[in-house]
């Protein structure tokens, strides 16, 4: 009785079942973060990992297609994480930025930005169309989401794509997150991270911020806000440029 | 009032999705085109408008940092509601891909850092600034 009563109340209030829920694996990670990697790797990349790891078992459990979503008492996660929040939430993180700040990392800032969209979405398109996914629409959301793991769903929203591919573009911004957390310290010295400028164009081209902010943290934390600096335009330049320019682009070239 | 910077935020994101939905239409694809994007470019002029008219109070920022900071919550709930089922079935693509813009990327920051010639590294700034000769502080670096 009290099993019936606690699955009703929670399916009638999915969204706030789907906050505690979210809530309480954001707490997880951070401290997963805290005591097992010693911050080395960010709470929020762990959090992510759990997210993709979640789906993986709601979709086995269920054999549906919308991950943990499709167990009705966690229908919630699906609006929480629907596109109309995510946007929402996506577009207020624009608020901190200051025009003035930006101005300090001039062209240099704006060179980086433009290579960390750019390389990073060639590489990953190349690979998605060396793995069969030969469309515009694919190619385009595995290139973003090889930018960053925002720029991904946001672009695969935005053009149409498959549930799936938008899965992949999620994984591969979140690997690639995950390898600069863990591959900074050791590879600061042979690319010249020592000083400000440095990691400033470090923070342009890696683009992701949970990334770029937590392996500057390992190699040295006074790098820190200059990285973050730059770092925090990408994804905002990415999801305007990526949905937009680039899949116009790829879709020339390799047809719709 | 906090409604402010909700409705603001909002008025934002509606305005950034409406142009993006027509921008695609002009262009003939069905898709949202850079919408996203169009609305934080609208947030930071508003941000910039109320700033300069002495406008933005804290009830305001409160309302737009609420769900500035949600953001991540927001995206591991998307993350798992994603089919990765069907993702993992595509085998070793992720990692490859991965992989391989990560070494791209470092090595073009090392390609840039070479190129732009020597800067002071962070210790020989604190070292300099230590000593008291602090002319430029912090902006002479970074330009």
């Amino acid at each position: 009785m009290i099993v019936d009563a606690v699955s009703r109340v929670l399916q009638a209030n999915a969204l706030l079942t789907a906050f505690a829920f979210v809530g309480l694996v954001m707490w997880l990670s951070a401290a997963l973060s805290k005591y097992l990697t010693m911050g080395r790797l960010h709470g929020s990349a762990i959090a992510i990992m759990i997210g993709l790891a979640l789906a993986l078992w709601g979709g086995m459990v269920t054999g549906g297609k919308s991950g943990l979503a499709d167990i009705p008492m966690l229908s919630g996660i699906g609006l929480m994480g629907g596109a109309m929040l995510r946007d929402f939430a996506i577009v207020a993180t624009a608020f901190e930025v200051d025009v003035e700040k930006a101005k300090k990392a001039g062209w240099i800032g704006a060179a980086s930005l433009m290579l960390g969209v750019i390389v990073p979405f060639v590489g990953g398109a190349l690979v998605a169309a060396a793995y069969g996914y030969t469309d515009a629409i694919s190619m385009t959301t595995i290139g973003a989401g090889a930018v960053t793991y925002i720029v991904g769903p946001v672009t695969g929203a935005a053009i149409g794509a498959d549930s799936a591919v938008i899965a992949l573009s999620i994984a591969t911004g979140v690997f690639k997150a995950v390898l600069v957390m863990i591959g900074t310290p050791f590879v600061a010295g042979m690319i010249g991270l020592n000083n400000p400028r440095t990691a400033m164009v470090f923070g342009g081209v890696m683009g992701t911020t949970s990334g770029v902010t937590a392996g500057l943290a390992a190699t040295d934390r006074r790098l820190v806000p200059y990285g973050a600096l730059t770092a925090t335009f990408l994804t905002g330049f990415g999801c305007l440029v990526v949905p937009s320019i680039f899949y116009l682009i790829v879709r020339a070239i390799v047809g719709s | 009032m906090t409604i402010s910077g909700v409705a603001l935020l909002a008025v934002c994101t509606l305005l950034g999705a409406i142009l993006g939905d027509l921008l695609g239409m002009m262009l003939g694809i069905k898709a949202n085109v850079g919408g996203v994007g169009l609305a934080m470019i609208f947030l930071i002029a508003g941000r910039h408008w109320l700033i300069r008219r002495k406008l933005l109070n804290e009830g305001i920022k409160l309302g737009v940092g609420f769900w500035a900071a949600f953001y991540i919550p927001i995206v591991v709930a998307m993350a798992a509601n994603q089919n990765v089922v069907a993702a993992v079935e595509s085998g070793p693509m992720v990692a490859i891909a991965a992989i391989g813009t990560v070494l791209a990327c470092f090595a073009c920051v090392a390609l840039i850092s070479r190129m732009s010639g020597r800067v002071e590294t962070m210790d020989e700034i604190e070292a300099r600034e230590a000593k008291g000769a602090q002319t430029g502080g912090l902006g002479s670096v970074v330009r």
